[in-house]
């Protein structure tokens, strides 16, 4: 930097550093807005979830809870139940939800991790056909494979169970198998030379030594997957008929919204958010696998 | 001898490699026959039949694939419905999470914290999100009503008028920019500052770094957000099932909510299966399409253009 230059910074410095000031107040009041936006409606559901029944339905609405009802909780969940189905214990939708949701994480991080490992480390005939395969398979909604996938569970006689909930995700999901199978590739080939020469199967260094490595990615997977399953309303909806099968989703699509005045909507409010709770605490508690599981992707290719 | 030893045995150890990994992506091919490629095929079969689960199919031709654009009139406006809900939320959705990540991106105080409020809505499932929203917008309980009333301004019927229900949609939506906030924020932060510096000494204002050089060196990821934005929302189904059920006047009947409808509530599975194929017509030719014109504004590092 030449002398001149410095004596001109130092000459407009001031100036600057106002200007830094102005920016850095539109910039937190830009983030202040934005963060009002988007916690209003969490602290609606909370300050709903905690009101008296009475004062839900006054005009204009408290923005506070008073006085604090607890109680709507146990109320939502064990004494007032409105739905269509309130002999059934509310455990019930949890502990369904529960199975379907473990199963489906460990099902699709252990099935697309072996299929990615085939892709990212093995030479075979047909890589790169079945891997075109993979790619064009991402882009294919759940909205177009609901019908026919429907009948081949009728077919097999599988409606009204958890199988088509489970089964399916222990062959691998076509966006999992290919951000393990970029992840994979990172990893340097060395290391399985060097395993392999010391007599190391196939198997082996996928147990040992990729999906050790691999912890972070795979962990992105499984907290993605887990809210995946833990949120899925469509395919429980179409296969489950019985109460007593019904996931949280379907038990909450269940309270009525066509009766707005009669809705007991404190009780709708706290069911919500109880419902919501794992997945809010479970990015709370692995943010950075959150972020790591979306941003994985190349988007050089 | 020797020689053809080794060459049998590696030979050997070639074919005993490709078992090994065929057993490996066993599960894809499995899963690809029976769950996803075997039951396309078979409702693209299907989609000729007349068959409503508990009589036998009856070979009908082309008749669903012409009643869908004949005598189904809500076929052709659930198109429009969604196409024009697609549009909209994808668009202002990519807007306002690359704004988000513009902002989080200049140096400031408590990233985790801004980054935490702005994704969390990103977790909450269809179901909730829509019984959240639904309660915000209702009439005289509403909190939006409430809001504008306080403000001296008309309370609106925000799911009950036609003209303004599916910008209700589209607005709930927006809530759930977080996946895409986040792929932006990743990029801002991976681009080279030797371009910035170069500016700088150009005097190149904010704007123009934006737009000269923020803009070109992201606009992969602007296009990769914008393609998983548009299947993510044209599958769009808890919002208006748990919200609308499809009204008013079946001004959010989505795509995916008619072929739910005729499927599950009407059973007529052949015609559904045609109305599935044309729905992964139209998502194909759409990807199509944007590949198509990304070669006019994407630009790729190391590519001349």
């Amino acid at each position: 930097m030449t002398a001149s230059s410095t004596s001109l910074r130092n000459v407009l410095l001031g100036n600057r550093f106002r200007r830094g000031l102005l920016k850095s107040l539109y910039i937190y009041g830009a983030l202040f807005v934005y963060a009002l936006l988007f916690l209003l409606p969490f602290y609606w559901m909370l300050n709903t979830s905690l009101k008296e029944p009475l004062r839900v339905f006054q005009i204009p609405p408290d923005w506070y809870p008073n006085p604090v009802v607890f109680r709507n909780y146990l109320d939502a969940w064990v004494n007032e139940r409105t739905d269509i189905a309130a002999a059934i214990p509310v455990y019930n939708y949890a502990k369904n939800t529960v199975i379907i949701t473990v199963n489906g994480v460990i099902a699709t991080t252990f099935s697309s991790a072996l299929i990615a490992y085939a892709f990212a480390r093995m030479d075979f005939p047909g890589k790169q056909a079945m891997f075109l395969g993979v790619i064009s398979t991402l882009m294919i909604p759940f909205t177009v494979l609901m019908v026919p996938q429907f009948i081949l569970w009728k077919n097999l006689n599988w409606l009204d169970t958890f199988l088509p909930l489970m089964v399916p995700y222990w062959f691998g999901s076509a966006w999992n198998v290919f951000l393990l199978r970029q992840f994979f590739m990172t990893i340097p080939l060395e290391y399985d030379e060097s395993a392999r020469i010391d007599g190391a199967t196939h198997w082996t260094i996928f147990s040992r030594l990729i999906v050790p490595l691999s912890k972070p990615a795979m962990g992105a997977i499984g907290v993605l997957a887990f809210v995946y399953f833990w949120n899925d309303f469509l395919g429980p909806l179409i296969i489950l008929s019985k109460p007593q099968n019904f996931t949280l989703t379907m038990y909450l699509a269940n309270f009525s919204v066509a009766f707005v005045r009669t809705t007991p909507w404190h009780l709708y409010m706290a069911a919500s958010l109880t419902i919501i709770s794992p997945c809010l605490l479970l990015f709370f508690f692995s943010q950075r696998a959150f972020i790591q599981g979306i941003t994985i992707t190349d988007f050089k290719r | 001898m020797a020689v053809a030893a080794s060459g049998r045995t590696m030979r050997k150890a070639k074919i005993q490699e490709t078992i090994t990994a065929y057993l490996f992506v066993a599960p894809w091919i499995i899963g690809f026959l029976v769950f996803t490629g075997g039951p396309i095929i078979f409702s693209f079969a299907l989609s000729f039949f007349r068959w409503k689960v508990i009589n036998t199919p009856r070979f009908i031709g082309f008749d669903h694939y012409v009643a869908m654009f004949t005598t189904d009139e809500l076929f052709l406006h659930s198109v429009g419905v969604t196409f024009k809900f697609v549009l909209y939320s994808v668009v202002l959705g990519n807007l306002i999470a690359l704004s988000l990540a513009l902002l989080l991106n200049q140096r400031i105080r408590g990233i985790g914290v801004w980054r935490t409020i702005f994704y969390l809505p990103a977790v909450v499932s269809g179901v909730a999100g829509s019984v959240l929203w639904a309660w915000m917008y209702s009439g005289e309980l509403g909190i939006f009503n409430n809001l504008l009333l306080a403000a001296g301004l008309e309370p609106q019927a925000w799911l009950w008028d036609e003209q303004l229900v599916l910008g209700s949609l589209v607005a709930k939506s927006l809530w759930n920019v977080g996946v895409p906030m986040v792929i932006y924020m990743a990029a801002l932060q991976g681009l080279p500052q030797d371009l910035y510096e170069a500016a700088d000494l150009d005097n190149a204002g904010e704007w123009t770094k934006f737009l000269n050089v923020t803009l070109p060196l992201i606009s992969p990821v602007i296009f990769f957000n914008v393609v998983m934005g548009i299947i993510t929302q044209i599958q769009t189904f808890a919002e208006p099932y748990v919200m609308t059920r499809g009204g008013p006047a079946n001004a959010t009947l989505f795509l995916g909510l008619h072929l739910y409808e005729n499927a599950f509530h009407f059973l007529k599975m052949g015609y559904a299966s045609a109305m599935a194929w044309i729905m992964f017509l139209l998502i194909f030719l759409l990807t199509v399409i944007q590949f198509g014109l990304a070669r006019r504004w994407v630009y790729y590092e190391g590519q001349s253009s």
